[in-house]
C-alpha cells in the first residue's frame, strides 16, 4: 500500500552499486550480480534484492524468483565459519546423518541457520566428489574426510579462537 | 516465407516454416488439448511455456513426445494427435496435475468455469492413480484479489500478463520443483506489493487460484435491510459483456435487460456510471481546456499532456512506477468515485436520507473499483462514497442465484436523474472512448461552434498505442491513446524524458479498455470478442439522443443546483482527488546493525 522503504547503510548501498555497474547494470547479468553481492554480505537479505532490481531495472519478484531458485543462494545469514555436511548417498549410508544431528545437538542451531555469535553456520550438501572420503565435512574452504560423530568437537575446536 | 508440408492424423496441411504443431493442427480443424498456452491473437500476446505438457503429439521418428504449442513443424512432419500413446500420456499428466490439487469443486468460485475442471472432462478422467504430498500455501486475501495457490497448477499465464503484458513486475516463479510458486516478492501479501488490481492475471487463470474477492453477500444483506437505501450504478462495459454470461453472442447489448434484472434484485434506484462519466468529462475536460489555455498564452509551468484518470489500475500504476510524474494526470476522480460522492450528498439530500442509511454499490467491468473504493480519501467520516463494488461476472452470479431469467427479461429505463447519460459517457467503456468523449465537449467549448460530426474515428481501434491529431479551429490538438499498462509506460517514460509531443492522453490498464476488464466474462483469449463488445459500446452511443456530456440535462441541473461551476470550490471537494508517492525508497541507515 504505502511506499515500501529499504534500509541499507550508505557503505553497503555503495559497494552494491559498483557490483551493478561493474556488469553494466545489464539485466542478464542478474546471476553474476547475485553471486558477486553474495561473497561480499555473505548472503542476500531483502534489501539487497530490492537494490539490485533497481540497478538492474528489473522487478524484485524476479530478483526473487532467481535467488529462491538456485539453492547457492542464501537470505539466510551464514557463519564465519560455515559448516557444510555432505548427505549425499555414499556420505549418508555412513553415517552422515547422526555427523549432521551430533553439529546441530553442540552448536544448538538447526540447518540453514547460524549461531547467534555469528561464528557458526550449519548447511547440507549433496556430493563433494569425494565419496572417497565419506562422510565428508566443509568448514569454510577446508574438507575433513571420515568425518565419525565423536569427532565433531574436535573439528569445532579448531576454530575456538578465530 | 518458405512452406513447408506436414502430416497430422493423416492430412495433409502446408503451413509457413515456424509454425508450431499446435498452430498447423488448427488449420486443419484439429484442436489438440491446452492447458497453460495462451494467444491474445490481435494483442500480440502469445504464452507458450510448454510447461503443463497436456498438448503433446506422437511425432514420427522422434522418441519422446513433443509439445505441439513448443515444438515447431519440419518439413514431411507427420504427427498422431490421438494416438494411444498420446492419450495415455495426457492422462497420466493430468492425473499428476490432480493429485497435488484441492478437490473443492462443488464448493469451487471457478467451477463450471475453470479450465483445469473442463480438462479433466475432456480427457475422461474418473480415477486418480496417484497419491503423494498436496502443496500447501497461506491464501492472500487483498481488497481486490484473492489468492489461493493450493489451486495454481503453474501455467504462468498470470506471469506473463503482469510482467510482459502490464510491466507491473509483482508475480514471479519462485522456489523449483514441488515447492516452485507463482508469487509476489518475499512472498508478501498483494496489498504489500506494488499490484494495480487490474485484474488481468484474473482474467487469465485457468483455475480459482486467482479470483476476485467476492462482495455479493455483503450486498445481499444490504438489499435485505429495510434501512438501508441501496442505490446501483452500472459502468458502461458492463451492458457489453454482461450477455454472454447467459449464452448470449459476444456484442449483444443488454442495457434494458440489466436494468431490469437490479430492479428484480430490489435496488431501491438503478442508476448509470455514464452519468458520472459524463460529470467526469465536465472536469476532466474543463481541465484539459485550463491548462491548454495556459499553455497557449505562453505559462511555461503548466504541465502538459493532461493524462486521464478513470482507471484506478492506471493510478497505482503511476503512484508506483511514476511517483515523480503524479502531478501529470488530471485530478479528476473516476466516474466510479464522483457516482458515490454525489450519489451520497446531492441525492441523498434530495431523498432526504442521511449517508449512513445509504448503500451505494457499482457494477464494475474490474476488480481494480474493488480496490479504489477503499481508498481513504473517498470515504467521509469512515463512511466510503462506494459501499460495494461488484465485477461483470458477480452480477450475473447473482441474478442467476436470485432465479431471474434474465434472457426473457422486459428492457426498462434507468431511473432519474443520475440514470441519464449521453454516448458520450458510454463510450468511456473502451480504449480511445474517454479522449473522444473529452474531445467532443471539448471541442465545442473551446471553439464555440457546434461540432457536426461526433464521431471521431481516428481515436478509435485496438492497437495499443494511437495517436491522432484533431483540428481545434487551427490549434493542432496532439492526442495519445495507451491500453495496456506496458504501452502506457512507454508513453509515460518518453514523458519523463521530455520527449512527449501530445497535449493529452488517454491510459485504460487493461487490454482493449473496460471492456476488457479483469471483472469481465472470460474471453479465454478470443480477441474477437473484445471487437464484439467494441462495436457494441459504438452502438450504443450512436443509438442514444445526445452524445455530447455538456448537454446531458441532468449534469447541467447538477451543476445549477449544487455544484456551480467545473472546477469550482464544491466540484473540486468531491469531484477531485490526490495522487501519492508509493515509489520505492532507499534509505540509508546509520550504521545501528554495527552499535548492537
Amino acid at each position: 500500500m504505502s511506499a515500501i522503504k529499504i534500509k541499507l547503510r550508505e557503505n553497503d548501498l555503495q559497494q552494491l552499486k559498483e557490483v551493478c555497474s561493474s556488469f553494466n547494470n545489464e539485466a542478464g547479468e542478474l546471476i553474476n550480480v547475485l553471486h558477486k553481492a553474495q561473497s561480499i554480505f555473505g548472503y542476500l537479505p531483502a534489501e539487497v534484492q530490492e537494490v539490485i532490481a533497481k540497478e538492474l531495472n528489473v522487478s524484485v519478484a524476479k530478483v526473487y524468483g532467481v535467488v529462491t531458485f538456485y539453492s547457492f543462494f542464501t537470505m539466510v545469514p551464514r557463519g564465519r565459519h560455515p559448516i557444510s555436511i555432505c548427505t549425499g548417498t555414499a556420505c549418508y549410508v555412513r553415517g552422515a546423518e547422526k555427523v549432521l544431528d551430533e553439529f546441530k545437538r553442540i552448536l544448538k542451531v538447526p540447518v540453514g541457520e547460524a549461531t547467534p555469535d555469528g561464528k557458526f553456520s550449519i548447511t547440507g550438501l549433496r556430493c563433494v566428489g569425494a565419496c572417497g572420503l565419506a562422510p565428508v565435512v566443509l568448514v569454510g574452504d577446508k574438507t575433513y574426510g571420515r568425518v565419525a560423530p565423536d569427532g565433531v568437537k574436535e573439528i569445532l575446536k579448531e576454530y575456538e579462537d578465530k | 516465407m518458405e512452406k513447408i508440408k506436414v502430416k497430422i492424423d493423416n492430412r495433409l496441411v502446408e503451413v509457413e516454416k515456424g509454425t508450431t504443431i499446435l498452430e498447423a493442427a488448427r488449420k486443419l480443424d484439429v484442436n489438440i488439448p491446452t492447458l497453460c498456452y495462451m494467444n491474445l491473437g490481435d494483442m500480440d500476446i502469445e504464452h507458450r511455456p510448454g510447461g503443463c505438457r497436456i498438448c503433446v503429439v506422437e511425432v514420427e521418428g522422434r522418441r519422446n513426445l513433443a509439445p505441439s504449442c513448443a515444438t515447431d513443424c519440419h518439413d514431411g512432419m507427420e504427427v498422431k494427435t490421438h494416438s494411444i500413446r498420446v492419450l495415455n500420456a495426457r492422462r497420466t499428466v493430468m492425473e499428476l496435475m490432480l493429485s497435488d490439487h484441492p478437490f473443492e469443486c462443488l464448493t469451487c468460485a471457478k467451477s463450471g468455469k475453470c479450465d483445469l475442471q473442463s480438462m479433466a472432462i475432456k480427457l475422461g478422467i474418473r480415477d486418480i492413480h496417484y497419491q503423494g504430498e498436496k502443496s500447501t500455501y497461506k491464501p492472500d486475501f487483498s481488497p481486490a484479489i484473492l489468492r489461493d495457490m493450493d489451486k495454481c497448477i503453474m501455467c504462468r499465464r498470470c506471469e506473463k500478463m503482469c510482467n510482459e503484458v502490464q510491466t507491473v513486475g509483482v508475480l514471479s516463479g519462485i522456489y523449483r520443483g514441488f515447492e516452485a510458486v507463482v508469487a509476489p516478492a518475499f512472498e508478501r501479501d498483494l496489498d504489500h506489493s506494488e499490484c494495480t488490481y487490474c485484474g488481468q492475471c484474473v482474467a487469465v487463470c485457468p483455475t480459482a487460484a486467482l479470483t476476485e474477492v467476492d462482495h455479493t453477500n455483503q450486498v445481499l444483506r444490504a438489499l435485505a435491510d429495510p434501512a438501508k437505501t441501496v442505490v446501483v450504478q452500472t459502468a458502461p462495459a458492463v451492458r457489453a459483456a454482461l450477455g454472454e454470461e447467459f449464452g448470449m453472442e459476444p456484442g449483444t447489448l443488454v442495457t434494458g435487460k440489466m436494468v431490469a434484472a437490479l430492479r428484480q434484485l430490489e435496488f431501491d434506484y438503478v442508476f448509470d456510471t455514464d452519468f458520472a462519466a459524463d460529470l467526469t468529462i465536465m472536469e476532466e475536460g474543463a481541465e484539459i481546456l485550463g491548462r491548454l489555455g495556459k499553455f497557449l498564452a505562453g505559462d511555461k509551468d503548466v504541465k502538459l499532456p493532461v493524462l486521464t484518470s478513470c482507471c484506478p489500475g492506471w493510478v497505482s500504476f503511476f503512484e508506483y512506477h511514476f511517483p515523480d510524474q503524479r502531478d501529470i494526470p488530471s485530478t479528476a476522480r473516476s466516474p466510479q468515485q464522483m457516482f458515490g460522492a454525489v450519489a451520497k450528498t446531492w441525492f441523498a439530500e434530495k431523498i432526504k436520507k442521511d449517508r449512513k442509511d445509504m448503500v451505494v454499490v457499482s457494477i464494475m467491468p474490474c476488480v481494480a473499483k474493488k480496490y479504489e473504493c477503499t481508498r481513504e480519501e473517498f470515504a467521509t467520516g469512515g463512511n466510503p462514497d462506494v459501499d460495494y463494488s461488484l465485477s461483470t461476472r458477480e452480477l450475473a452470479n447473482l441474478i442467476k442465484r436470485a432465479n431471474i431469467d434474465f434472457n426473457k427479461l422486459p428492457d426498462e429505463d434507468f431511473d432519474g436523474p443520475m440514470g441519464e447519460s449521453t454516448g458520450a459517457g458510454v463510450i468511456f467503456g473502451t480504449t480511445g472512448g474517454v479522449i473522444e468523449a473529452a474531445t467532443r465537449s471539448a471541442y465545442e467549448i473551446y471553439t464555440k461552434k457546434p461540432l457536426d460530426k461526433v464521431d471521431f474515428k481516428q481515436l478509435r481501434g485496438m492497437e495499443g498505442i494511437r495517436e491522432a491529431t484533431v483540428d481545434f479551429n487551427g490549434f493542432p490538438l496532439k492526442i495519445g491513446i495507451a491500453h495496456g499498462l506496458g504501452n502506457a509506460r512507454k508513453l509515460l517514460e518518453n514523458i519523463r524524458a521530455g520527449k512527449s509531443e501530445f497535449h493529452a492522453i488517454e491510459i485504460m490498464a487493461c487490454p482493449g479498455g473496460c471492456i476488457g476488464g479483469g471483472g469481465q466474462p472470460l474471453h479465454h483469449g478470443n480477441s474477437e470478442i473484445l471487437k464484439a463488445r467494441q462495436k457494441a459500446i459504438y452502438r450504443e452511443d450512436s443509438g442514444k439522443p445526445i452524445r455530447k456530456s455538456h448537454e446531458n440535462p441532468s449534469i447541467i441541473k447538477l451543476y445549477e443546483e449544487y455544484l456551480g461551476e467545473p472546477l469550482g470550490e464544491k466540484a473540486h471537494q468531491l469531484l477531485h482527488t490526490r495522487y501519492f508517492d508509493r515509489g520505492r525508497e532507499i534509505v540509508i541507515e546509520a550504521d545501528v546493525k554495527e552499535e548492537q
